[in-house]
């Protein structure tokens, strides 16, 4: 009610943060101009090298802190990808922990006030999922042969079900991707536009008494919801490397 | 309800140059596709060149290495109980040697104190049986001297008794009366 009566004083532009644009000058963006989306991505590369660079740079027995925050996130994929895909997976381990450190700090960098995310974008999460299906296609290929087809025949059902369990299977194969990259960005996009939305509402105090009551309650709301965002953050980075692991098991055991 | 107008006031809020060129949502404007896909291919081979050439393997190493500290430390402790226990283990022993030395030597000088007893004792009895002998003999000298005496004088005094009453006194009679009266006194 409020926002109708006084829309024409609060912006609501939920989805400008979104906006890729150059970080210099105006103009359009081409293939090689650095935008926005360059500086976050360059960010996120940056940190990531001063973890796990800078701050093992003492290879100490007894870690330092940065350094067991380095030790720790190792440790926590590499366990992820021996328990999941088996330990023939390790080859794969530092591609599977590029990814998940470039969407962990990603999805971290992006909650800064006036950040731009990366991982919102359908364009970045959809390579990340095409550069998985690709490679658990190809390793399940060369490490199985046609065999790896024995991944859409379900050997255990009834013969009569099978084409039909195949039909669904092979749907499913390449419907993963799909999911894979909607899943991260969806889930990204979702949470700045809320939080966005209510930040909307949070100066309806200049503009009318009403806003006595509101902009409390949206100033709570975007607390509480940017809560959640941080537990989204890690929780969409590991859900995605989970699922690169599990993808991969079958590529490599595609035996059900 | 503000999810709605919120939506609302977005579409209304594009006619902005930016928002009109994306249609509402920039995530669709195909156009900054191939920028954000070259700089995020870009952005994963630094990233991966830098993970698996410097910080994977350093940190491979040094948790390998930590690993092997930790298991030499517990097998040096392993060594150095096992040293402890060995130590109290020969410490113990000695201890037992030395109370059955010690049990041996008491042994021993209880055995050659009661040797020297023994000896000391029989050569005391030898000696305390030589000397009664000696004694007795000595004794049974005395008293046949005494009784050769009394005799002797009985014999005498007899005489000269028989020879106060002016009887001649035959030497043989005499000393077979005295002998048979002595033989009777002591009877």
């Amino acid at each position: 009610m409020a926002a109708e009566e006084h829309g024409e004083g609060l912006a609501f532009h939920p989805m400008d943060q979104f906006i890729v644009r150059p970080l210099f000058g105006e103009g359009d963006v081409g293939v090689f101009t650095i935008t926005n989306a360059t500086l976050w991505m360059a960010l996120s590369v940056l940190a990531i090298a001063l973890l796990f660079i800078v701050g093992t740079r003492g290879r100490a027995i007894v870690p330092t802190r940065v350094q067991s925050i380095a030790e720790l996130a190792y440790g926590f994929i590499h366990k992820m990808v021996e328990d999941v895909a088996g330990k023939e997976a390790l080859a794969f381990f530092p591609y599977i922990f590029t990814v998940f450190l470039f969407i962990v700090f990603s999805n971290f960098l992006g909650l800064l006030p006036m950040a731009f995310t990366p991982t919102s974008h359908i364009a970045v999460t959809a390579v990340l999922a095409i550069g998985v299906f690709l490679t658990v296609t190809i390793v399940g290929f060369a490490k199985n042969g046609a065999g790896f087809l024995g991944l859409f025949w379900v050997s255990s059902a009834p013969l009569a079900l099978r084409p039909i369990l195949a039909l669904i299977e092979i749907i499913s194969y390449f419907v993963r991707p799909v999911s894979h990259s909607i899943r991260l960005a969806g889930n990204m996009m979702a949470g700045h536009a809320v939080i966005k939305v209510f930040a909307a509402f949070a100066p309806l105090i200049l503009l009318s008494t009403i806003g006595i009551a509101v902009t409390p309650l949206s100033i709570i709301a975007i607390t509480a919801m940017y809560g959640l965002e941080i537990l989204v953050a890690f929780i969409q980075a590991y859900v995605f490397t989970i699922l690169t692991c599990v993808y991969l098991k079958d590529a490599l055991h595609p035996h059900h | 309800m503000s999810a709605e107008t919120a939506a609302e006031h977005g579409a209304a809020a594009a006619h902005g140059a930016e928002a009109a060129s994306s249609g509402g949502m920039p995530q669709l404007d195909f156009a900054t596709f191939p920028n954000q896909i070259f700089w995020l291919v870009v952005a994963l081979v630094v990233l991966y060149f830098i993970l698996s050439r410097v910080a994977l393997p350093r940190i491979g190493s040094v948790l390998a290495e930590r690993t092997g500290t930790i298991t030499n430390d517990i097998a040096a402790a392993e060594t150095y109980k096992q040293q402890a226990a060995e130590a109290e283990a020969a410490y113990h022993k000695a201890l037992d040697d030395a109370r059955a030395a010690a049990a041996k030597v008491v042994e021993e000088s209880r055995a050659e104190i009661q040797k020297e007893l023994d000896v000391a004792i029989a050569k005391a009895d030898a000696e305390i049986a030589a000397r009664t002998a000696e004694s007795e003999a000595r004794i049974g000298e005395i008293r046949d001297s005494a009784a050769e005496a009394v005799s002797t004088v009985a014999k005498d005094t007899t005489k000269e008794i028989l020879g106060v009453f002016g009887v001649k006194a035959d030497a043989r009679s005499v000393t077979s009366s005295v002998n048979a009266r002595l033989k009777g006194g002591a009877a």
